[in-house]
Order: structure tokens, then C-alpha cells, then sequence
């Protein structure tokens, strides 16, 4: 059953470890003594479910779901893709929310004071559930690269946040999406905590011109990749754990 | 060469940023309109079966001084050790309980804080029983990737003391960084589980 092992083993060596000093705020933050590996347990391998109820009409709907006087300024695009397991199979059903600067790399949080203006007509906020497929989709505008107090002339590059709930506790993941051709990304800091080059690429979305639509709004591609979950067939283990 | 294996590989993990409660508690950073209610912030409905807890905390980094933008949440079962999850078969879950919260840390003093039941004892992967726990999952600026660890009740001592995962950590002394102090707040229950990301007081973080 693809729904009942325990999952493969997180490749640490593919994520980024937690001490990376260029990034600076995780000198403080990263743990010094070596995680504790467990087997999971029933409670790692179950985690909430979000009904497609929860979701308002607007809600992948970044260029509406704030709007008070008009759309908002900036590049239109669709973001799309689909939610898989490391075994290539679609996860329906999955959470996903994600957050981003303006057109001018503004956020909107009342702890943030970059001098480039807010966009009234922007919140930027969404999200969405996968369909049966693992399919999303969502439209917004193309966040503008963003200053940073990290080295004295940091910028992140332009980026979307991702937050995703498969369907376990041990598939929660938080990740950023990146936009094909940026030079920027390999010069970002938060960027290069990734090891391996492959795995950086695997977070640049494709501008997909077959899927762009005329006239209206540039189309990206970005599939996401949770952890999959070991067949039963060799263990021996009691129904449910 | 040999066949592939035709693996995928998982998408790497970045960190939450400082801005993540626009994505999570927009209404908490008064992003209003968008959508009603932020998720998570309410575990407990007057029909929910179990005790009352109140589970509270701060996340300190190596300097000691508290995350003021860390984002918590938290995975639990119901008040008989039922998850709320369709990978649950060993029976069903209390209806209304989903068992999963989320809390930003308080801006300005960095406090955690969720209202929600004393979890049932489940059972490890060979049948015998944990002792209660609540799973977390923590999320800042400065955290690569997501950290899972689990808070422990200091009343439960026999249950503690008999769980195979705790049973697991090899320095005994770090046993103590995931149990929650009980004390009192207004007559419920009130566990205080602070969490220390690194030094001498550095909480167990698990790689499950």
C-alpha cells in the first residue's frame, strides 16, 4: 500500500545542513549536536488533512484576493506544477500556502522597512489544495529582488515561499521557489546553504511559454517533491504502525 | 551501468524567512481580508473529549535570547491515542479534534502558547506504548530546515520513563530537554517547554 510505510530517510547531504556561517543568522540558530534518528512512528507517518472546503475562491488568487481599487502593479504570472513523492506518484489532497514580495521586492509585514513603497492592491498571500493528480496552479505578479542586511550589499533573488502539508507529519516542508535565468540566485546566500547544484536547480521554476497566456500573463513551471513512503513488503510490522 | 532506480530526489528545504506569518498568520500581520481565520490557532471545540492543557514556551537561540519570529506547530493525538489522519487504522479519531495547531512566537517577547488536550499514549512501531508526547515542528529565519522534536509531560514519570523513544537518546542527561514542567495557570494545567536550539541546554532534534 503507497499509503502505509514508513518514509525513505531524508538525504541530509541534499538539504542544507543547519550551520551555513554566509548565511548568517543560522551561526546562532543550527543545532550542534547530531540529530537523533528514529524509525517512524505512527506519529511522524500521520499528519492533518485540509479539506478543499477550506478554501476560498480567491485564495490562489494573488492579483484579487487583496485588490481595493485595481489589480496590482507588476509582471502577471501563473505559477503551476504538481506535488509529487520521491516515487514519482501525485499527492492529492495537499496543503499548500505561499507568500511573497511585491513587484518592488515589499513585503507587507509590520516588521519590514525596505524604502520601496507597498503596493496597495497587494497582499501577497495564497493558497491552494492538489487535485486528484497533484496538480496547482495559481496567478500573481513576479516578485522583485529584495535587499537584505546579511553582507553589506546582499539581494535575495526574486522568490516565492512555499509551505507544504502532504499527507504526513514527516513530509512537512517549507522551501522557496526561483525564477529561470535570474543570475542572482547563484550569488544568494540563503540560495548556496544548498550543497549540491542539482539540487538548487530543482527549486528554479521553468518559464513554460506553451503554457503562457497571450496577451495576460507569463506561465512557470514548479513541480515540488515530498518524501516517499517504503513499500511493506519485506517487514513485519503490526497493521497500522 | 546498472538499471536506475528512478528515484525522485525531495525538494531541498530553505529557510521560512522572517516574513513567513504572511503566508501563515496573514491576519496576525494584518494582511485582513483574505481569508477569515488563520489556520491552526484553535485545537479545542467545547465537544472535544480530554483534559485541558495550556502548552507554552520560548525557542532560545545559542546567544539565549528568545526567537521573536519563530512560527510552531505542532502534531498530537486525541485524548485516547488516536491521530486524526487517514493513515490512522486502528480506529477513529475524536471528530473534533484534528490534532494539529500552529502559533507564531509573540513578537515582542518571543512566548509560544496553544490550548489544547493531554494526549493518549500510542504505540511505537513494535507495540509497545510511548509515553504521551506532542510532536513539534519549528520554523524561522535562520532554521535551513524545519526541526521536529517532541515534548514530553514531567507528570507522566512511569510513562516516561518505559518510552522507547526517549529510551533511544544515548546521553540520559539530554533526556530532560524534552520533558514540559507542569505548573498552573487559572486552574488548568500549564506545561512550559522551551526549546533551545543550541548550547548547553540544546533540545533533542530528531531525524525521523
Amino acid at each position: 500500500m503507497v499509503d502505509q510505510g514508513p518514509f525513505y530517510h531524508r538525504d541530509r547531504s541534499w538539504h542544507p545542513p543547519a550551520f551555513t556561517p554566509n548565511y548568517k543568522t543560522s551561526v546562532l540558530r543550527s543545532p550542534q549536536q547530531a540529530l537523533l534518528s528514529l524509525d517512524n512512528t505512527i506519529s511522524e507517518m500521520t499528519g492533518p488533512v485540509f479539506g478543499h472546503d477550506r478554501i476560498g475562491p480567491l485564495d490562489n488568487d494573488l492579483l484579487r484576493n487583496f485588490a481595493k481599487t485595481g489589480d496590482p502593479i507588476g509582471q502577471r504570472i501563473v505559477v503551476y506544477g504538481r506535488v509529487l513523492d520521491e516515487n514519482g506518484r501525485p499527492v492529492p489532497g495537499a496543503l499548500l500556502e505561499f507568500w511573497q514580495a511585491n513587484a518592488g521586492g515589499r513585503y507587507r509585514h509590520k516588521k519590514e522597512t525596505y524604502l520601496a513603497a507597498i503596493d496597495p492592491n497587494f497582499g501577497g498571500c495564497g493558497r491552494t489544495i492538489t487535485d486528484e493528480d497533484g496538480r496547482y496552479w495559481f496567478r500573481t505578479v513576479k516578485p522583485g529582488a529584495y535587499p537584505w542586511p546579511n553582507g553589506v550589499n546582499d539581494w535575495r533573488p526574486a522568490h516565492i515561499h512555499f509551505s507544504v502539508f502532504g499527507h504526513a507529519f514527516a513530509q512537512r516542508l517549507i522551501t522557496q521557489m526561483y525564477f529561470e535565468g535570474d543570475p542572482m540566485i547563484w550569488q544568494d546566500p540563503i540560495v548556496m546553504t544548498i550543497p549540491d547544484k542539482a539540487g538548487i536547480e530543482q527549486l528554479i521554476a521553468a518559464l513554460d511559454r506553451q503554457n503562457t497566456l497571450p496577451m495576460d500573463a507569463l506561465a512557470y513551471k514548479f513541480d515540488i517533491v515530498l518524501r516517499g513512503r517504503r513499500s511493506t513488503m519485506f517487514e513485519n510490522r503490526m497493521e497500522g504502525n | 551501468m546498472v538499471q536506475k532506480l528512478g528515484f525522485l530526489k525531495e525538494s531541498p528545504s530553505q529557510t521560512a524567512g522572517p516574513y513567513v506569518h504572511i503566508g501563515t498568520n496573514p491576519n496576525w500581520v494584518e494582511i485582513t481580508g483574505v481569508w477569515k481565520e488563520d489556520l491552526g490557532l484553535v485545537l479545542v471545540a467545547p465537544e472535544t473529549k480530554g483534559e485541558r492543557v495550556i502548552i507554552k514556551g520560548h525557542v532560545y537561540d545559542g546567544a539565549g535570547d528568545p526567537l521573536k519570529d519563530a512560527l510552531i506547530e505542532i502534531w498530537q493525538a486525541d485524548a485516547e491515542g488516536l491521530y486524526n489522519s487517514p493513515q490512522e487504522r486502528r480506529g477513529r479519531a475524536d471528530p473534533h479534534f484534528v490534532g494539529w495547531g500552529r502559533q507564531p512566537a509573540d513578537g515582542t517577547t518571543g512566548e509560544y502558547r496553544f490550548e489544547t488536550i493531554k494526549p493518549g499514549r500510542v504505540p511505537y512501531s513494535d507495540g509497545r506504548l510511548m509515553a504521551p508526547h506532542i510532536t513539534f515542528w519549528i520554523v524561522a529565519r535562520g532554521i535551513n530546515t524545519g526541526l521536529h522534536t517532541r515534548m514530553y509531560f514531567s507528570d507522566e514519570e512511569a510513562a516516561n520513563a518505559e518510552c522507547p523513544v526517549l529510551g533511544r537518546i544515548a546521553h540520559k542527561a539530554r533526556v530532560p530537554t524534552l520533558i514540559a514542567t507542569r505548573g498552573e495557570e487559572n486552574g488548568l494545567p500549564t506545561y512550559t517547554f522551551d526549546i533551545h536550539l543550541q548550547g548547553e541546554k540544546e533540545t533533542v532534534f530528531f531525524d525521523i
